[in-house]
């Protein structure tokens, strides 16, 4: 993924930074609690909730099943319909391939439709290495472009930041980028969003480039969709000559008809309304004499870890996410921590299993995000395609701690056991022994009971940060088994029983 | 080897625990959900969608055949509009009554002329009455996706009950997923700042929607 989150500490230390900012807080607080009870609301007003969510379910299942089948067929389709088809095993193969095909057109600059995807490749830090501009055009996004700053919520990026901060941004930074705020810009929502109109509207009336993810692909027709609610999207997928399209395999859909299943729960499950305010459909190209939007059209079919995530017999049911972040506004953990503590573009519990699965275990933040949760269950009840996230979640907690077969760019793997938990291990293989053997358990007990005024209030060594946020359990003068023994057990005759 | 091979492979490989399942795919998914939410009539359905289009913001306005061209001329002087867009298809008896200067729809007019245009006047494929949606295929009578994007006004004629259906499952099959599609569920908004709803970014800012009864 990104290089954009190297370097992140690992979650518990980025999260202790952001549960101490208040701000930061304030906002998530007031953010999270907003759209959790509009989506109730949203989700309660469609009494068969439960068949739509299941059908999700089973039909993201079955493409995943048949993945190689609909990908070859969504090909197919997309070429028939004047659309050119390239493959990208990985984010840089993604990144040559987008740069190739601007620099092709003999442009420097793109507009871009907002994007999980690209995020995740790094595609601006990539195309700006090679001279080309890529403007967002989301308004989060563009106060997340404009801040110099890292996207904490996949649908809405700038949740971290209040209006006062957003204005002072625009006021900043506009001009650097294009036509500046207008002068005496207030921190009212309306204000804020016309200065990004006018801000925008002049690369979009010139641009000749755009960039777009897809949040569905339609294999039997190799239809695209796209909702978004400002129209910044349909700018992009409308007025330049050409769309490149970055989009992730598992964002397949089999038929035309699986449409009216996810644009019902999609829009409920993220934005928490009956229909977002626009959705884009095209297929291919128009013929030339319509000339209804662009006149070439690229679809980049991305991997970059999915196929290996597809291979993990648990942890492939993440591949069913339809990226509406519903997850994320209702985790307790999230709504204190935010979402830059998380280290990928995907914050929140669906980060917490995807992240670790694109990019593998092995670096200090992916091993430490399968524990970045309270397992309290919050996430999987609204998930709207049903992801069992708190199962992923422990099914990667044993891949940390015991290691394992895995398969890292399509190849299978063993992975170690990951560092810092030899303690936990060497804890746990004691246990085993102890309980194996009655007499030395028996032993061990009556030991500890005797010793219990000398024992420290804390753990020394690997156990001190475990100990510091919980207090050790207090033991009893007398270990229970002798307990039992004294009081029931010692006649033979109850005991025996 | 390429990355189409490459990635396929890797699919296939992925797969291998899966056990074989030539289960047709209409059979594959229990679609037990509905095809449509509560029982209505021809009547109660359009007034839904009335409601529905009114609580996202948009302008409804009822007509019949007889009354529309009026409605429309007046929306349009209401709103001060020197310019509107027509694409190539739309009922000339529409903008009968205005004398607003038309602006035809052209391939070769530039997203700059268009800015120039202050309102677009279209028909549409269908609306969706639960979610208050209109949807525009690109036929004659709506024209080209940008007329409806670039304008930041935009009147948008709907006949009821003829082209009303009550919900999305109902909507898809009568689109052709082979034309440029465009739902619309009133106008533009956001809620990128404090998750307040502001109406009104890049899209048009007004969308004033007119039912017109009696076909």
């Amino acid at each position: 993924m990104s290089g954009t989150f190297v370097g992140m500490p690992a979650f518990p230390k980025a999260a202790h930074e952001a549960v101490h900012n208040q701000t930061l807080r304030g906002n998530l607080r007031h953010a999270t609690h907003t759209i959790r009870a509009k989506r109730e609301k949203a989700v309660a007003e469609v009494s068969d909730w439960a068949a739509l969510r299941e059908a999700g379910k089973q039909i993201k299942d079955h493409t995943l099943r048949h993945l190689d089948r609909y990908l070859v067929q969504l090909e197919e389709s997309v070429t028939a319909a004047g659309g050119t088809v390239h493959w990208a095993a990985d984010a840089d193969e993604a990144n040559r391939i987008v740069t190739r095909l601007v620099k092709e057109t003999g442009e420097s600059e793109v507009v871009k439709v907002k994007s999980m995807a690209t995020q995740e490749i790094g595609l601006n830090e990539a195309l700006e290495e090679e001279g080309i501009r890529a403007y967002e055009t989301d308004l989060a996004e563009l106060i997340v472009q404009l801040g110099k700053d890292r996207p904490s919520h996949i649908l809405v990026p700038a949740i971290h930041r209040n209006r006062g901060e957003i204005r002072d941004i625009f006021a900043r930074e506009m001009s650097e980028w294009g036509r500046p705020a207008p002068d005496g810009l207030t921190d009212t929502p309306a204000e804020l969003a016309e200065a990004a109109r006018l801000h925008l509207r002049e690369k979009f009336l010139r641009a000749k480039v755009g960039v777009s993810g897809a949040n569905f692909m339609v294999a039997e027709t190799g239809t695209m969709v796209v909702v978004e609610s400002e129209g910044n999207g349909r700018m992009c997928l409308t007025l330049p000559e050409t769309l490149i399209s970055v989009v992730g395999i598992e964002k397949i859909v089999p038929t035309w008809q699986d449409l009216e299943v996810f644009l019902q729960t999609l829009p409920r499950s993220s934005t928490a309304e009956r229909m977002n305010p626009y959705t884009s459909m095209w297929t291919g190209t128009t013929d030339s004499e319509s000339a209804d939007g662009p006149r070439t059209f690229h679809l980049v079919l991305l991997d970059n870890g999915r196929t290996d995530t597809l291979a993990d017999e648990v942890g492939r049911q993440a591949l069913r996410c339809i990226r509406c972040s519903a997850c994320l506004n209702v985790c307790p953990v999230y709504e204190r921590a935010g979402g830059h503590a998380y280290g990928s573009v995907y914050p929140g519990p669906i980060g917490a299993i995807l992240s670790p699965q694109l990019r593998g275990t092995e670096s200090e933040i992916d091993a430490s995000l399968p524990y970045a949760s309270s397992l309290c269950g919050a996430c999987y009840e609204v998930c709207p395609v049903a992801i069992d996230i708190p199962e992923v979640l422990v099914h990667l907690r044993e891949r940390v701690v015991e290691g394992g077969q895995v398969t890292r760019a399509g190849n299978k793997v063993v992975l170690k056991p990951a560092k810092g938990h030899a303690a936990e291990r060497a804890a746990m293989r004691a246990a085993r022994w102890a309980f194996a053997r009655p007499g030395a358990l028996r032993t061990g007990q009556r030991l500890a009971s005797r010793t219990r005024r000398l024992h420290p209030r804390s753990i020394p060594g690997p156990g001190k940060a475990w100990s510091e946020t919980r207090a050790l359990p207090a033991l009893p003068s007398e270990p229970f088994r002798d307990w039992w023994q004294r009081t029931r057990g010692g006649s033979g005759k109850d005991g025996a029983k | 080897m390429s990355s189409r091979e490459r990635i396929l492979g890797r699919v296939q490989r992925a797969l291998a625990d899966v056990p074989p399942d030539a289960t047709p795919y209409d059979q594959a998914v229990s679609r037990t959900y509905l095809s449509e939410h509560g029982n209505r009539s021809v009547e109660e359905t359009v007034d839904l969608l009335a409601e529905n289009l009114a609580d996202y913001r948009a302008i409804v306005h009822r007509t019949d055949g007889a009354g529309l061209a009026g409605v429309i001329a007046g929306l349009l002087d209401a709103r001060g509009s020197a310019s509107v867009v027509v694409p190539p298809g739309l009922d000339e008896g529409w903008l009968a009554a205005t004398e607003v200067a038309q602006v035809p729809d052209r391939a070769e007019s530039t997203s700059y002329e268009l800015d120039q245009v202050d309102s677009v006047v279209t028909g549409c494929a269908l609306a969706i009455a639960e979610t208050g949606t209109i949807v525009l295929d690109g036929s004659p009578d709506q024209g080209r996706r940008r007329i409806t994007l670039v304008p930041d006004h935009h009147i948008c004629v709907v006949r009821v009950p003829g082209q009303v259906v009550s919900s999305v499952p109902q909507a898809l099959p009568r689109l052709d997923p082979t034309r440029p599609l465009t739902w619309i569920s009133g106008p533009s908004a956001t809620s990128d700042i404090e998750l307040d709803r502001v109406e009104g970014v890049h899209g048009p800012r007004t969308l004033e929607v007119i039912l017109v009864s009696g076909e």
